[in-house]
């Protein structure tokens, strides 16, 4: 059977027992729980069986897949290696607190596929290598930069991977009901039995099963929303109406007196913490708890709209730091994006050059279906939110409201004790609702909000396998095989990998049940750190055949130590260079490092004639590619 | 397995790579331009527009970019793969 049949089929019966499980819901009066636990058990069963099915001890398959995978599933498994928890649960809610500055991840998570198609993906793939740190190391010579590769790929992987294992854990114990620790290690069991079979191979297939989930768990609530409230199908489309509305529906209730009166409730409060926190004896507990009412209460006092605008504050460009932010921020995101290495691997996968250029391309494609409709989710919520709730009796919630309630995402405090709810009694905890209570809010059965739980199990997970693969093969290619011990057997080396699995994975997990606050906003760094340590490197040394190892290996050190510092003196010590946000670190990294890399290597000896001939040669693609020993392997017979 | 491939002239080689690099180069221009001069800066006085409903700045940057990064990576794989052929660089891997 061909791929396409396999996974069309396997498509068709997804959505098939979807139904079905809706239809026994219905019939058999399943509780929700049920519901989840069907989905979550259905789930992880597909991912383990393709784990066992594709299983493999080749050097070949088990780290490029044995370059055989046909650009579209590339580009539907890069798809879901690229979104994670965060893309499918929290951006849209992200996008519907922030307005346009949020929009910088919308671009910013896209366009650096451009990047990636023009400057290094082809070229990677014709430079036939396993890692990201193995072409620095072929491409510059000597352990130096491998090494360094590996630090930077650890570095911006680990924390990335822990948000994956506590968005794993969270879903879980949302929809489930166990407790979160426990969560996090059934997902790992998902996602271990992939990577530990079958390396890239399984991961590979298996991140193609879960593009599938994830992509029409969510579009499905949204798309049926649009149609009950436009009759048209398509929220991409609608959703621009969706914005004049909830527009003019904020302006109005700026100006009603029950809105304007909540407010002053609000900052009324907010002065009379700031009064009690004035007092010196105040414990650092209490001290605590009052600065967060303090934050809760400043939020819903703070105006929608600015005086006599007709412009609501959501749709308002900034101007000033702002716009500056927001440029560097996109700009980060997306020189981040080219410079991810659990991503950049992946076009060493492909059978060859031409395969890895469509294959971005197909992978954009596959991301932008999601990115595309996030803003369309927030637009909708927000709706919900201001025709749906605000105004109806605290005694006869919405039933989203309701049903959503108990999970802690948002309250609804009645402040003026009037019994009616106004915008300012809508306490919003967790942005996550957005995605989370669409299906409610569309009116759809519990089932769908089933889809949507298997949807963002599929995000974390898929995402934690690639990572999770890219940092053990760091270790167990770069570090032992290449630097360590070269004479070590093939068996030898894959039984590590499979150990660093298991042991990554664990300490993974373990860090993630401490749920730390500053993960979230790690992550955010993780973008910054990979722009200013690969993407300097990557680019000069596939271009610019001038560049040495001297010049790599310091403009890795200075973009990476610029950007860690900036990180870490604007996040804990209120540094700052030109009003620049902590996540967008990356923006003075990123050129010090190209700079760098072009000073050092002037000054120091040029590489040699043969490779400075070989950066030249990987501009025509050949078969097999240049560096690599060995020819493409066919596709595999399925 | 691989097929004999005819070597390249040196000034087949210069005028493939020429064209690979005028085309990264107008992508990348675009590129720019839409993200960070109509996405970004530009973006404030572009509200003022109305295109399909939506305020024109805030729908660039929610969708017109991305639509426009999605059509860029296609033409460029296209246009790539296209060339190659045209210039005899077959590396194919037989099925």
């Amino acid at each position: 059977m061909s791929l396409r049949k396999v996974f069309g089929l396997y498509t068709i019966s997804f959505i098939g027992v979807t139904i079905l499980i809706g239809v026994a819901q219905e019939v058999f009066n399943l509780p929700n729980r049920w519901v989840g636990w069907i989905f979550m058990g259905l789930s992880l069963g597909i991912y383990v069986v393709i784990g066992i099915v594709t299983r493999t001890s080749e050097a070949d398959q088990y780290y490029v897949a044995g370059r055989g995978v046909p650009a579209v599933f590339n580009g539907m498994a890069t798809g879901s290696d690229w979104m994670s928890a965060a893309s499918f649960i929290s951006m849209a809610g992200a996008l519907s607190a922030q307005g346009f500055s949020g929009l910088a991840y919308v671009m910013g998570w896209t366009g650096g596929y451009l990047l990636l198609a023009v400057f290094l993906g082809p070229y990677l793939r014709q430079f036939g290598r396993y890692t990201i740190p193995d072409f620095l190391g072929a491409r510059f010579g000597g352990h130096a930069p491998r090494i360094v590769g590996v630090v930077a790929a650890i570095l911006a992987s680990f924390t990335y991977l822990i948000a994956q294992v506590t968005g794993v854990g969270l879903i879980v114990s949302r929809f489930v009901g166990l407790d979160f620790h426990i969560g996090v290690f059934v997902g790992l069991i998902g996602v271990l039995f992939c990577s530990v079979l079958g390396g890239m191979r399984s991961v590979t297939w298996t991140q193609v099963a879960q593009y599938i989930i994830l992509i029409l768990s969510y579009l499905v609530p949204v798309v049926v929303l649009s149609f009950k409230l436009f009759s048209v199908p398509v929220p991409q489309l609608t959703y621009g109406q969706l914005l004049q509305r909830n527009n003019a529906r904020v302006i109005e209730l700026a100006r009603d007196p029950a809105n304007v009166a909540t407010r002053e409730a609000w900052a009324a409060e907010s002065r009379q913490i700031a009064e009690r926190l004035k007092d010196p004896a105040l414990p650092a507990a209490e001290k605590a708890k009052l600065t967060d009412q303090k934050k809760t209460a400043d939020a819903q006092a703070k105006p929608l709209v600015a005086k006599d605008s007709t412009l609501e504050n959501y749709l308002k460009v900034p101007g000033g730091t702002g716009m500056w932010n927001f440029l560097a921020l996109t700009f980060c995101l997306m020189v981040g994006t080219a410079g991810l290495p659990h991503i950049l691997t992946r076009y060493y996968t492909t059978p060859s050059v031409r395969q890895a250029r469509t294959s971005v391309a197909w992978s954009l494609f596959f991301i932008f279906l999601l990115y595309f409709t996030a803003p369309a989710y927030a637009a909708f919520a927000r709706n919900a939110v201001f025709s749906n709730l605000v105004g109806s009796n605290m005694s006869d919630l919405p039933r989203w409201v309701t049903l959503w309630g108990p999970a802690g995402l948002f309250s609804v405090v009645d402040k003026l004790g009037d019994g009616v709810v106004q915008l300012g009694d809508f306490v919003v905890k967790s942005t996550d609702f957005v995605v989370l209570a669409t299906p409610e809010i569309a009116g759809l059965p519990f089932v769908i909000t089933g889809l949507v739980m298997a949807g963002g199990l599929a995000a974390a997970l898929s995402t934690a396998d690639g990572l999770l693969l890219t940092i053990a093969n760091a270790i167990s290619h770069d570090l032992y095989y290449n630097v360590i011990n070269p004479k070590a057997s093939l068996m030898k080396r894959l039984t590590i990998t499979k150990v660093l699995l298991i042991v990554t994975a664990l300490i993974a997990a373990f860090t993630a049940t401490f749920r730390l606050a500053i993960i979230v906003e790690l992550v955010a760094w993780a973008f910054s750190l990979a722009a200013a340590s690969f993407f300097p490197a990557l680019v000069m040394g596939i271009w610019w055949k001038r560049a040495n190892k001297a010049g790599a290996l310091a403009g890795m050190v200075v973009g990476l130590s610029i950007t860690l510092f900036y990180m870490i003196g604007s996040r804990f010590f209120g540094m700052t260079w030109f009003g620049t946000a902590t996540v967008a670190s990356g923006v003075f990294g990123i050129p010090l490092g190209f700079v760098t890399i072009w000073i050092v290597s002037i000054l120091t000896e040029a590489p040699s004639k043969e490779m400075q001939d070989l950066v030249v040669e990987i501009r025509y693609p050949k078969s097999g590619g240049v560096a690599a020993p060995g020819a493409v392997s066919p596709v595999p017979a399925r | 397995m691989p097929m004999a491939q005819p070597q390249l002239t040196p000034e087949q080689r210069e005028s493939y790579w020429k064209y690979n690099i005028r085309l990264t180069v107008i992508l990348l221009v675009i590129w720019f331009l839409v993200a960070y001069v109509f996405g970004g800066v530009l973006a404030g006085d572009l509200n003022q527009i109305v295109f399909l409903g939506f305020p024109l700045g805030y729908y660039i940057a929610a969708q017109g970019a991305l639509i426009v990064f999605v059509i860029e990576i296609a033409v460029y794989a296209r246009l790539m793969n296209k060339k190659d052929i045209e210039y005899g660089i077959r590396e194919e891997a037989v099925r």
